[in-house]
């Protein structure tokens, strides 16, 4: 898989196309997922599939339910009804974390979690025995593990930093080291929650090249609230609004849609600032935005 | 980025401050000490090195909680409870040898006339001393499971071990007729035959309580230097990262701190014999929250820092009683302060070169940091 990564990114559209709702062609398929706390629906009946070797955009103003349809897919929340079904498997909705994790799903947080008192190297390293017995954890890193872990610093440019402290490193190079420890898992699908928040311009297009050259044999869902980051690099994008899919397609067609332009618009004029966020980029001033969870 | 980086690396390498190599100091400063503590015996009296050997009991306590609480940052403040359950279960075993096929003195007293079974099979050594170390790591393991199960970490989970001590010393004292109650269980005199009070039992002792802890050391070390032990520092750091990499992050704290557990009960059991007596007060709050000083005052995360710490406390505690028996305890409140405040890395941190470089205890910053990080789950508590 690491040997692949110089190869162009291959999306498969033909495979999946931009709607592709057919299970056996989807990696990740939620079907009539419900999630509500305390009496407040945040996923309404929700239908959504991501395709095999897809990249994939999920947008949508606050409150659409983004970060918690990620929740769900990962195991940390438990939906009220539906069905979240991962890579043919049958439902995983009401799987552990760390379940779906070995089934091949990979999280990045919205803020970099990454080992600080760690080095770089070890922060990959300890990633690396999620499906090790605890007895074999004992022992020491393989020769091929440790290729395997300087070919993915390599991959996301960190493999100068590698005898670094996590903790020492920018905010950037903290996300990508994030990526990098879930890239080294191998995970099937990966989640990106705002991987681009904080960034300048410079580390945001830096990233988005990283995402393009991981894509092709694995599937990726990337949260967004950069606008001009999703116009640059989305291929597909879905818009989550209420707790509902607003539309799907790519970014042109999404942005002309009028329940998308009135779902970002509000019904009030003093919702305005939200239709500025859709159109317009985002400053990189902003600060980055506190985890939810 | 590339050009930064090098520019990086170049500033790194200039102001890299010259370090011992890590190989010298995993392996020289033990060695080190593994020689003074052989060597003492023929330097000091037989007085001194019995206080000693108790003092090495102590550092195997410490050791065992510097690994849960200095790696994997889980505060214990229960670790007494398991220091004496295996003190108790080898001072059933004595008190069984001494009484020579009668009943203990204090079951008589307490109107008992036959051996209660759970007692019975402790006149066994073979029985006996593997339970030293099984009764803390399956009470530890269940106990563990069930909270880390549940989440709860930091000082939750600190103040949850400091109930265990309160409930199992009032459980101890209440139960006199099968624990001897607040006196505890002593008066035994022999261990395998030979006399507890011999001056060449007492050295004994001392020898087998300085392979203990070497025993001990070593299995830490292996353990942290493990990849299972950067997992626990990983955790530390940040738990819901390491849950989210794949891990349970329930079953890899049960098993550290069944392990830190089993350990600190293999000290009790070295413990019972050198001291003569094991009560009820030794596994209560205040000695379960000493050992949290020791460790402190040593260096958390250091696993000889934990060692240092125990035998510097302790000797501070014994030599300034003996100087100043009116107002000695001022001074060991100094020295915990002072430790806190001048030196928060402890005695191990004071090796570290950064820490030279400046004045750095006169920014409030870092005191503040320092202190905030000394609070369980003051640094990192995501739920």
């Amino acid at each position: 898989m690491i040997g692949n990564r110089q190869t162009p990114p291959v999306h498969a559209p033909s495979r999946n196309g931009s709607r592709s709702q057919d299970p056996r062609d989807a990696i990740l398929s939620v079907e009539q997922l419900t999630v509500s706390f305390d009496g407040l629906t945040v996923l309404d009946e929700l239908d959504f599939s991501v395709g095999y070797g897809e990249m994939r955009f999920l947008i949508g103003p606050n409150g659409a339910g983004k970060t918690t349809l990620i929740d769900v897919i990962t195991g940390k929340s438990k939906p009220s009804r539906g069905r979240v079904v991962f890579d043919g498997a049958t439902d995983l909705s009401r799987r552990q974390e760390h379940h779906m994790v070995r089934l091949g799903v990979g999280r990045k947080f919205q803020t970099p979690s990454v080992y600080s008192s760690l080095t770089v190297h070890q922060n990959l390293e300890v990633m690396l025995g999620f499906r090790t017995r605890i007895t074999g954890l004992l022992g020491r890193l393989r020769r091929s593990d440790d290729d395997r872990i300087m070919a993915t610093l390599e991959e996301v440019g960190l493999q100068n930093r590698a005898r670094d402290n996590a903790g020492g490193l920018s905010h950037g190079e903290k996300q990508w080291l994030e990526i990098g420890m879930l890239l080294v898992q191998e995970p099937k699908l990966l989640l990106l929650d705002e991987p681009v928040a904080g960034m300048t311009r410079r580390e945001r297009d830096r990233t988005g090249e990283l995402l393009q050259s991981i894509g092709g044999d694995r599937s990726i869902l990337v949260v967004e609230h950069d606008m001009d980051f999703v116009r640059q690099f989305a291929r597909t994008v879905t818009v989550l609004h209420l707790g509902k899919v607003l539309s799907e397609g790519n970014m042109e067609d999404v942005q002309q849609d009028p329940e998308v332009v009135r779902a970002y618009l509000g019904n009030s004029r003093t919702q305005r600032p939200q239709a500025a966020r859709l159109n317009t980029r985002r400053e990189p001033a902003d600060p980055a935005p506190v985890a939810a969870d | 980025m590339t050009t930064r980086s090098s520019i990086m690396d170049a500033v790194r390498t200039v102001s890299a401050p010259a370090r011992i190599h890590p190989a010298i100091g995993a392996w020289l400063a033990p060695a080190i000490m593994l020689a003074v503590l052989l060597l003492a015996p023929s330097v000091l009296s037989d007085f001194r090195i019995a206080l000693l050997g108790k003092f090495l009991t102590f550092a195997m306590l410490a050791l065992s909680l510097n690994l849960i609480w200095g790696y994997a940052g889980m505060l214990s403040l229960g670790h007494g409870v398991f220091f004496g359950l295996g003190g108790y279960a080898m001072a059933m075993y004595l008190k069984l040898e001494s009484a020579g096929g009668k009943l203990p003195d204090f079951m008589f007293w307490s109107g008992l006339t036959e051996l209660p079974i759970f007692w019975a099979p402790f006149k066994y050594a073979w029985f006996a001393f593997p339970m030293t170390f099984i009764v803390p790591a399956v009470l530890a393991g269940a106990l563990g499971y069930l909270v880390f199960r549940s989440r709860i970490t930091g000082v939750y989970f600190a103040l949850i071990t400091q109930a265990l001590a309160l409930i199992v010393s009032i459980l101890f004292i209440g139960q006199q007729a099968y624990t001897g109650g607040t006196n505890g269980i002593t008066n035994y005199t022999t261990i395998f035959g030979h006399s507890l009070n011999a001056p060449s039992m007492q050295i004994t002792l001392y020898y087998v309580s300085v392979a203990a802890l070497a025993v001990a050391y070593l299995l830490c070390w292996w353990l942290i230097s493990s990849r299972l032990g950067r997992l626990l520092v990983a955790m530390r750091d940040d738990e819901n990262r390491v849950r989210f990499s794949g891990y349970d992050p329930a079953v890899l704290k049960t098993i550290v701190f069944s392990l830190s557990a089993g350990i600190a009960g293999v000290a009790g059991a070295l413990f019972t014999p050198q001291v003569g007596i094991i009560s009820p007060s030794m596994m209560g709050i205040v000695p379960s929250i000493e050992i949290a000083i020791w460790v402190a005052v040593g260096g958390r995360g250091v696993l000889l820092g934990a060692i240092l710490g125990a035998i510097v406390v302790n000797g501070a505690k014994s030599g300034l009683s003996e100087s100043f028996p009116a107002v000695w305890q001022y001074f060991l409140g100094l020295l915990f302060i002072g430790a806190v405040l001048l030196f928060p890395a402890g005695i191990m941190g004071l090796f570290k070169r950064e820490n030279w470089q400046r004045p750095w205890w006169l920014s409030t910053s870092q005191v503040r940091s320092t202190i905030r990080g000394l609070i369980p789950g003051g640094r990192n508590d995501r739920q």
